[in-house]
């Protein structure tokens, strides 16, 4: 294992920033800033629909307002391989329904909450994500 | 006001994933490639955004209702069941192929890069797969 390109400032900050994000979104309305459930919601049922909706477009404008205040373009790389992204996006379309919740959801909330079901989900989702790559390698 | 705190919340969420570059599935897959060259970075975005809510979490634990709605929504499922380990599983495999998780997707359409989008079809594809065949 070699470290490379490794930030730990800006994911630091922007941690953080995701934390008071999820903070806003509980104290302020009870809900939990698991994205997968967010966007689950909105798509299958009419409760909540503005607050999912709306959560959601913030989703969108908060990476263009970041992007007006730095000259740089933010870094965006991903494959171009069409098989790879549909299979890739059908499994974690899958998965995070299954499972009831993906990176946030689990990772992020479920773990802050102390909750068991979520260290294993991210446990789980880690380790098989970090095997997918060591065995097909980045595309 | 609770539409106002929900849009307030995304907005928040999309910023840290744009700081953090979180968005990019180039960088979340330096992290997952563990056994290669490393980037451990979103390891200290997960530990940045859990050491600022955990406390929260724990706070209004005992409260009965959050400021602007009538309860808080928290899953009351507690138990590990197989659910939750091939979810989790399936789901972690999807991620290690593309480097996308369902934030960062959505998110990215601040972008609008057309493979980003098929991703999200794709994604969306897979929950009413699940759906349609009522998973239990």
């Amino acid at each position: 294992m070699n470290i490379i390109n490794f930030t730990p400032a800006p994911a630091f900050v922007g941690g953080v920033i995701i934390g008071l994000a999820v903070v806003v979104f509980f104290i302020g309305n009870g809900r939990l800033a698991g994205i997968s459930s967010i966007v689950n919601n909105l798509l299958t049922s009419k409760q909540d629909r503005g607050d999912n909706f709306l959560f959601l477009i913030g989703l969108v404008v908060g990476p263009i307002i970041f992007s007006f205040s730095t000259t740089n373009e933010i870094p965006f790389f991903m494959t171009n391989s069409l098989p790879l992204i549909v299979i890739g996006g059908l499994l974690v379309g899958i998965g995070t329904k299954v499972a009831g919740g993906c990176t946030s959801g689990h990772g992020i909330c479920g773990i802050a909450r102390s909750s068991l079901r979520s260290v294993i989900a991210t446990v789980l989702f880690m380790v098989t994500a970090i095997l997918t790559v060591a065995i097909i390698g980045i595309k | 006001m609770s539409k106002i705190i929900s849009l307030i919340s995304g907005i928040i969420f999309g910023v840290g994933l744009a700081i953090s570059n979180m968005i990019n599935p180039a960088k979340v897959l330096g992290f997952l490639n563990f056994f290669g060259q490393w980037d451990p970075s979103l390891i200290f975005v997960m530990i940045g955004a859990i050491l600022i809510s955990a406390p929260f979490f724990f706070l209004f634990r005992n409260k009965n209702k959050p400021l602007f709605a009538e309860i808080f929504s928290i899953p009351k499922i507690k138990t590990v069941d197989s659910k939750l380990i091939v979810g989790s599983s399936l789901f972690g495999v999807g991620w290690g192929l593309v480097g996308f998780c369902p934030g960062p997707a959505i998110a990215s359409l601040a972008l609008a890069n057309g493979y980003a989008i098929f991703f999200l079809i794709s994604m969306f594809g897979g929950f009413f797969l699940v759906r349609a065949v009522n998973y239990k």
